[in-house]
């Protein structure tokens, strides 16, 4: 085998200088931008380049609860309709309930009720209940749904702070998370990620009292609204027009007041202009989120299609809001669950820590391999540095997120790397001792280690793939360089040093090797 | 230049000898460990308790009294301060906050920048709530299982049942016992712990496999030599190995545990305990338990019926 093939030699040179290649521009990160998309620097996790990390939940429950308030009232007209009489009806948060003691009546019912909708799931329960829920897949359609069109807003959301690079994606059924680079004031984020932003536009039910309608004297097809001062509306429950048919939002100013002016779509201007028109004395309140935001008396009908917002904001809630509406509405309320923000202060620190770490951890290993085995210790060292490139080779080119515990896993892997050339050389000074040549030594000590290198490596790998698996962003990253670690120096303490240890028998000649 | 050659010369230690101590050592350790588990616990992170951790830096010194008096206002039970570094101008101010919600714990965190004012730099923030701080323990738990049984499955693949078995007591003998160390000296809790208690397994398993290899390629050579001799000659044969792989490891993660900065001291501390820990099982679980099995028979018996075929 010291005659190893050129053309071995050639691919084994190749690869190395691939990795150098590679990891070459992490070296010079300021000239990054410089450079070719697929010769970048490594990226940074956000825990060394600073910025925040949020896991969001959208809270699919709230729109499944009103969802069922509608088909409750779908259930009711249908019940009236066909003069079905009925004892009981209420809107559960996953479905609704109606009981209906005949029992020609309630199999009437039944059957209507699946007409209304092929997605609703009706079942008969004990005592002439009649449960009406979504069927699983319609469950899961709408889910799915609501979470795209919620990663959808929070894209607008996010894209119009213009914060760069930010990373939007779903994680599970019904979670989302936001990366955001470099973010300082994440407060700010989620203070507009919490809110929901519906608006909608309806007119005040002049025929009764907030007071009147405390005391429940209020028709059916009104309801009582709060105001962002704690008064009450008593509103039109049926909105004229939504905020779906906005087409724009700026903030602006009138009479020194700071407003949001709006532009409707050309269904929301002519629906908005009719409905102005009728109603000039009247007042028009806009309610953004289930509250009041004004009420303002209409004066003469608005036909041009546009608007304005007044109420009591200041410059930057007019800002926030226009934002918002121009972004449009959630489907469903966000939670944040987690925030994880990072200064790039702290940032900075971690990775010289790291550095410094790096550094003084590959003195100490290679110092001590070289004082363990002279020679083949130099050799070794050169396997540990070229192992060091293509790690960061690899991490470079396929975009891997290098992360502080991810730095932590290349500084192991410079301990552990050493493991395969510790095996190999054991092995030869076991084949020296047997009493066989320097040069069939060296031959069997890499033949003989291989199956223990394999074994003991792809061990390490099971608890690194069941990390990635596991975990999440940091750790996620650990378990990454770790994996290409352990790879990478399979191949370099196996192939490299082989080379140069082929190349120094051939040379040298040796009657002995160094490591007796 | 080779002064640490001695590492590389041949050893006859009479292991074996030992291993009525070493059981003991490894039973009580481990009973005292499941022990300290169950009446202490850990000191959980932010990561799996939920609340609030944040760290702030001013360019003077803090004075704590006052930044804790300060803090009482906000009201969100109990909080507990930190200096970072020997300047006194770093803090790691943490909350469990254990009954306020996702939102409670926003307004939490604005409520402190507001008391603590301005001038500071908020180095880093983290609230987590309490639904996910729950489903994290849980999924740690179930990946460090899945990790040790997969592990073990691929020994079993690669070995005979006994060695799986060797090599899972001395997984579970490992985590274990890393498990009551972190707590009887209460070290912070945290996802890199798992990591590093991942990492550790790996490390450890890693060491095994290398015994059982020796061991495994002994039973063929030496067929007449009493299973007891063997297993300690096959200890000794690897034994210069095992020192000078656990000696770099060790160097590279003190290298962490002292330059690596605070977020990573307790997992540096968790491997390079690791390495001490997973070193000695290997010797002293995984090898020496398999002189409870005649390793002879089995080989025998399973050349026909191994499954997965002798793969050597």
């Amino acid at each position: 085998m010291y005659k190893l093939s050129q053309t071995r030699i050639m691919i084994i040179i190749g690869i190395c200088l691939l990795g150098i290649f590679f990891s070459i521009p992490n070296l010079m990160p300021e000239k990054a931008a410089s450079f070719p998309s697929w010769w970048q620097p490594v990226n940074l996790g956000l825990d060394l380049q600073g910025g925040s990390n949020l896991l969001l939940e959208v809270k699919i429950d709230d729109v499944l609860k009103e969802k069922m308030d509608s088909i409750e009232d779908g259930i009711r007209q249908t019940l009236r309709e066909n003069k079905i009489r009925y004892q009981s009806l209420k809107a559960a948060p996953t479905n609704v309930q109606v009981k209906i003691e005949n029992l020609n009546a309630r199999n009437k019912a039944a059957s209507l009720f699946r007409k209304l909708d092929k997605d609703y799931d009706v079942k008969e329960e004990a005592d002439g209940l009649l449960v009406i829920s979504y069927n699983e897949m319609a469950l899961n359609e709408l889910k799915s749904k609501i979470v795209d069109q919620s990663i959808e807003i929070v894209r607008r959301r996010i894209d119009e702070l213009g914060t760069k690079e930010p990373v939007i994606q779903r994680q599970g059924s019904d979670r989302i998370v936001v990366q955001l680079p470099g973010l300082q004031n994440p407060e700010y984020v989620k203070t507009l990620l919490g809110k929901t932003a519906k608006l909608s536009f309806h007119l005040v039910d002049s025929r009764s009292s907030a007071l009147d309608a405390r005391r429940g004297m209020i028709s059916n097809s009104s309801k009582l609204v709060k105001g962002s001062e704690g008064e009450n509306y008593v509103l039109g429950r049926k909105a004229i027009v939504t905020g779906e048919h906005l087409v724009d939002a700026q903030a602006s100013f009138q009479d020194q007041e700071p407003v949001v002016s709006f532009k409707f779509d050309t269904f929301g201007g002519k629906k908005f202009g009719e409905v102005t028109k009728n109603n000039i004395g009247e007042r028009l309140a806009i309610v953004l989120d289930n509250e009041v935001i004004s009420a303002p008396t209409i004066q003469s009908a608005i036909l041009g299609g546009s608007g304005i917002i007044s109420g009591s904001f200041t410059a930057k809630s007019a800002n926030d809001l226009a934002l918002l509406l121009r972004s449009g509405a959630l489907p469903a309320p966000l939670e944040v669950l987690e925030e994880r923000t990072v200064g790039a202060g702290l940032g900075a620190d971690s990775i010289r820590a790291g550095a410094v770490a790096c550094v003084i951890g590959l003195i100490a290993v290679v110092a001590f391999i070289i004082a363990a085995y002279g020679l083949f210790g130099i050799f070794t060292t050169v396997a540990v540095f070229t192992n060091l490139f293509l790690m960061l080779g690899i991490l470079s080119f396929i975009g891997a997120t290098l992360t502080l515990p991810g730095i932590a896993g290349i500084i192991l892997t410079i301990g552990m790397a050493v493991d395969a050339n510790v095996l190999i050389f054991e092995r030869m000074r076991e084949e020296v001792k047997a009493g066989r040549s320097p040069r069939d030594a060296a031959d069997a000590g890499f033949t003989e280690a291989w199956t223990t290198i394999v074994d003991s490596n792809l061990t390490t790998l099971v608890a690194a793939i069941v990390l990635f698996w596991f975990g999440t962003g940091p750790v996620r990253g650990f378990a990454v360089t770790l994996a290409i670690g352990i790879a990478t120096s399979m191949f370099t303490s196996v192939t490299v040093t082989r080379v140069i240890i082929a190349t120094w028998l051939n040379k040298a000649k040796p009657t002995k090797l160094p490591i007796m | 230049m080779r002064i640490f050659s001695w590492i590389t010369k041949d050893t006859n230690i009479n292991f074996m000898g030992a291993k009525k101590l070493t059981y003991a050592i490894s039973i009580v350790s481990f009973l005292l460990s499941v022990v300290l588990i169950a009446v202490k616990g850990f000191n959980f992170g932010i990561d799996f308790s939920g609340g609030i951790l944040m760290e702030i830096k001013s360019e003077q010194p803090l004075d704590l009294t006052e930044i804790r008096n300060k803090l009482e206002s906000v009201n969100i039970g109990e909080i507990n301060l930190q200096t970072i570094g020997d300047k006194g101008n770093e803090l790691m101010i943490r909350a469990e906050a254990d009954n306020l919600d996702e939102e409670a714990q926003r307004i939490a965190v604005k409520n402190i920048k507001e008391v603590l004012g301005s001038g500071l730099e908020y180095r880093r923030i983290e609230t987590v709530g309490p639904q996910v701080g729950d489903e994290l323990k849980i999924a740690g738990s179930i990946a460090s299982l899945i990790a040790i049984l997969a592990i073990s499955a691929y020994i079993w693949i690669r070995f005979e049942w006994q060695f799986a078995f060797g090599a899972l007591l001395g997984l579970f003998h490992d985590v274990i016992i890393t498990l009551g160390l972190l707590s009887l000296f209460g070290m912070d809790f945290s996802l890199t712990t798992i990591a590093a208690i991942l990492t550790l397994a790996g490390y450890s398993v890693n060491d095994t496999v290398v015994t059982y290899d020796r061991i495994r390629e002994n039973l063929h050579k030496f067929t007449k030599m009493p299973q007891e001799v063997l297993l300690n000659k096959s200890i000794n044969d690897i034994f210069s190995r095992t020192l000078l792989t656990g000696f770099s490891t060790i160097l590279a993660a003190l290298a962490l545990l002292v330059f690596g900065g605070d977020t990573l001291r307790s997992f540096a501390f968790t491997i390079v305990w690791g390495v001490v820990v997973g070193t000695y099982s290997s010797i002293y679980v995984s090898a020496v338990i398999l002189d409870l099995f005649d390793l002879r028979k089995t080989q025998e018996a399973s050349q026909n019926v191994n499954p997965f075929g002798n793969v050597e």
